[in-house]
């Protein structure tokens, strides 16, 4: 690339700008030209007109296609067998069986931990600094992470353990071990990262709810000769029930998905793979678009009943209020 | 208040002249190439154009690519045409999905001839021009031209070579104990047993870690013993699904694999034991013979550019050198020189004469000639000077390619089907050495060989 390459280039960019620009300022200026009658409606619609287009383009259109690629092989013909070869091959199995188990534990573990912490250090001397340790993991992505928990699980073959587990195994005399070949402790040790990653966004969402809980209420209990744990279970933690369920379901979420850890520690090698990373490989490495489909396609029906719970707390809270 | 303004706007305007700077790092003035300072008279069969523009894109990357530009400088210079080179590691991911798009770039060079049937049965290729074809059939072989046909259709010629199967060796430790070049598989084992003995340490040393891509020299070992154990036929046969993947004789090469792969008195000098071929990076896979850790690494010609992982010239690849390699021998002495390789096919994706013009030139032993005298890599041409590559093996290498009594097939994971030969067959490779029977891998890459 040359100098001149590079000068068109920002000219591009600055073009860009400029052109997307002027089409908002036109749009707004028609809005506001919009006839009298019904101008609400007009207004509103012309508004929501580019998020729609985008989301049809970008989420509607390709939800379709995916979901007709899973019922067709290679050469276009419709057949069940990418959902055959989902349920009946051992290492596709396996890898349901892992997506289960990473939902299992990293949002409950996550959530628990992250409300535990924020409940101890409420209101102590330092809470922010506190708060900042465990919040910092949040910042890091997820590649970078798998990058630091490489280290580590690292293992050495020959001379001293530089990973800081088989470095702690050693001293204490123990024969070091393959963390990440070790199956099914990988699947667990891969969990720990994402856990590592997500307390850190639970406890702050959570201690945020829990300076929320009226001090009356806590006080009326207090008053009425309950011990900690009795105004933690009936008081606080029906207080943040909303928060609480937020949390969960976006750990949830966010632990179907996860791709970057297994992908960036153990390429779904060694039983550790998920249905995401098994999606990206079958569809862009063995390019077998159909059964990647298919992955997404599970993934999606495994998201859903979360999403829908999700949104029916939070309807059923504003009724509430 | 005039400060609170004044900062307002230094902000984003230091952002952007930082940026800018930064970004003035990414360019490379090099002058335009003048046609007047070429000698133009190889290149005056292509034509001239104007303003033409050719874009092209691979799997190749950093100082290769430089070299590739350079390779062509001189026709830029004289057609007129000028290429665009982009290089992506997620070539191979990406350019099924730019294709059916719309958007791949008018020539790429695919490394497998799998993905070359895939792009070709999807209708994004052009058929390759009578220029092309008529510079294929005179400078190679049937079988690479081969691999460049989907359905008695011709797509496209191929690039460049690397030859696998090559066992590495430090030649000063050879001469000291006297060892000898084995003659055949069965040498080999005696060589490994020897030298296990002799020294007390393993033999071999492995690395099979490669990202997503793990496990894949442990294919290229199972493709060397297949081909020498069982002959070309079956080896065609092997690739094409035309005898099942558990079949006997594909347990028999794994098993014969396996007496070093998966023994603890062969694997891993150096590194450690049979658990440790599955973290050790290809990369640095070979490395412990330079520290005299171990004896014997199996790997590609392409293998040579690691032996100086800091870059310099301190180890040198030379018969009477740091490191040396000798082909895997046959199974028995007497048996046809056999080696397996890979290369890159050069497809098309918009038909315009200017592509087709450098499709030509690539495909001529003027280009293979330029790319090989730069150095690092071979080609299959027989129009190239053998002497005209940078180092002593690969000489030998253009000489093995070239010589008609040499039976050359193509990586077999390369030519089967992307659920095979990118997937599975890597992660079989991965669970085979990780302990599992071969009867129960083989069966597994077998049932996800896709049925269409």
């Amino acid at each position: 690339m040359t100098t001149a390459d590079l000068l068109g280039k920002i000219l591009q960019v600055v073009m860009g700008l400029a052109v997307l620009a002027a089409v908002v300022g036109l749009l707004i200026f028609f809005i506001d030209k919009a006839p009298k009658k019904g101008r609400d409606y007009w207004q509103l619609a012309l508004f929501l007109l580019p998020a729609m287009l985008f989301i049809a383009i970008g989420l509607v259109y390709p939800a379709i296609r995916t979901s007709f690629l899973a019922f067709q092989n290679n050469a276009g013909e419709w057949t069940l067998d990418n959902f055959v070869w989902m349920f009946t091959q051992p290492a596709a199995i396996r890898t349901l069986i892992n997506t289960i188990l990473w939902v299992a534990l990293a949002p409950i573990i996550s959530t628990v931990i992250g409300l535990a912490y924020a409940v101890f250090i409420d209101k102590s001397r330092g809470e922010k600094y506190y708060k900042v340790i465990l919040f910092m993991p949040i910042a890091i992505s997820f590649v970078g992470a798998g990058v630091i928990w490489g280290f580590v699980y690292d293992y050495n073959g020959v001379g001293d353990q530089i990973g800081v587990l088989n470095a702690l195994v050693v001293a204490f005399g123990g024969d070091p071990v393959q963390w990440l070949q070790t199956d099914p402790i990988n699947t667990i040790l891969l969990i720990v990262i994402m856990i590592w990653i997500q307390t850190g966004f639970a406890m702050v969402l959570l201690s945020a709810a829990i300076k929320g809980v009226p001090t009356e209420q806590i006080e009326a209990a207090q008053l009425d000769g309950t011990n900690a744990w009795q105004r933690f279970r009936n008081v606080t933690v029906p207080g943040i029930r909303g928060a609480l369920v937020v949390v969960f379901t976006t750990i949830s979420i966010a632990t179907l998905k996860v791709f970057d850890i297994v992908r960036t520690m153990t390429a779904g090698n060694f039983n550790t793979s998920v249905v995401a990373n098994e999606m990206y490989t079958q569809a862009f490495r063995a390019s077998e678009i159909g059964r990647g489909s298919a992955l997404a396609l599970i993934l999606f029906v495994f998201v859903l009943p979360i999403v829908i719970y999700n949104v029916n707390v939070l309807r059923k809270q504003r009724e509430i209020r | 208040m005039r400060l609170t303004r004044h900062r307002r706007w230094i902000g984003p305007v230091a952002l952007a002249a930082a940026a800018g700077l930064a970004l003035t790092a990414c360019t490379g003035d090099i002058a335009e190439q003048d046609a007047a300072d070429t000698d133009c008279a190889d290149y005056e069969q292509y034509g001239t154009f104007d303003g033409a523009e050719v874009t092209a894109a691979s799997t190749i990357l950093d100082i290769e690519a430089d070299r590739l530009n350079e390779s062509w400088a001189d026709f830029e210079a004289c057609t007129g045409i000028s290429v665009d080179y982009q290089g992506s590691s997620e070539f191979e991911a990406q350019i099924a999905v730019l294709a059916e798009g719309g958007n791949a770039p008018d020539v790429g060079f695919v490394p497998q001839p799998g993905l070359m049937n895939r792009l070709a049965a999807g209708g994004w290729l052009i058929p390759a021009s009578e220029a092309v074809e008529a510079n294929t059939d005179e400078f190679w072989s049937e079988d690479w031209k081969q691999y460049g046909t989907f359905e008695d259709t011709f797509y496209g010629a191929p690039l460049m070579a690397s030859i696998k199967g090559y066992v590495w060796y430090s030649p000063a430790e050879f001469e000291e104990n006297g060892y000898e070049i084995p003659a055949t598989l069965d040498d080999l084992t005696a060589l490994s047993d020897q030298i296990a003995a002799d020294s007390g340490r393993q033999p071999w040393c492995v690395g099979l870690e490669s990202g997503d891509a793990t496990g894949w020299p442990g294919t290229d070992w199972v493709e060397d013993y297949m081909l020498r154990l069982h002959g070309a036929d079956v080896y065609d046969q092997w690739v094409t699904h035309e005898i099942p993947f558990n079949d006997p004789m594909v347990a028999e090469a794994f098993d014969a694999v396996g007496e070093y792969l998966k023994s603890d008195e062969m694997v891993n000098g150096g590194i450690g034991d049979v658990s440790t071929l599955v973290t050790e990076a290809f990369q640095t896979g070979g490395l412990p013979i330079l520290d005299g850790e171990c004896s014997l690494h199996h790997q590609a010609s392409f293998y040579e550019t690691f032996w100086n992982p800091e870059g310099g010239d301190a180890n040198t690849v030379a018969s009477d050198g740091t490191v040396f390699g000798f082909l895997l021998p046959p199974a028995n002495a007497d048996d046809p020189l056999s080696v397996t390789g890979g290369g890159e096919i050069v497809v098309a994706f918009r038909e315009a004469e200017e592509v087709e013009a450098f499709r030509a030139y690539l495909s001529s032993d003027t280009w293979a000639n330029n790319r090989v005298s730069l150095g690092g890599v071979i080609s299959a041409n027989k129009g190239v000077d053998p002497q005209n590559a940078s180092s002593e093996l690969l000489v030998q290498s253009i000489e093995i390619l070239q010589d008609p009594e040499t039976t050359f097939r193509f990586d077999g994971s390369d030519l089967m089907p992307g659920a095979v030969g990118a997937d599975s067959f890597w992660k079989g490779i991965v669970a085979w050495v990780g302990g599992e029977d071969t009867t129960q891998v083989l069966d597994t890459i077998e049932a996800s060989w896709p049925a269409s």
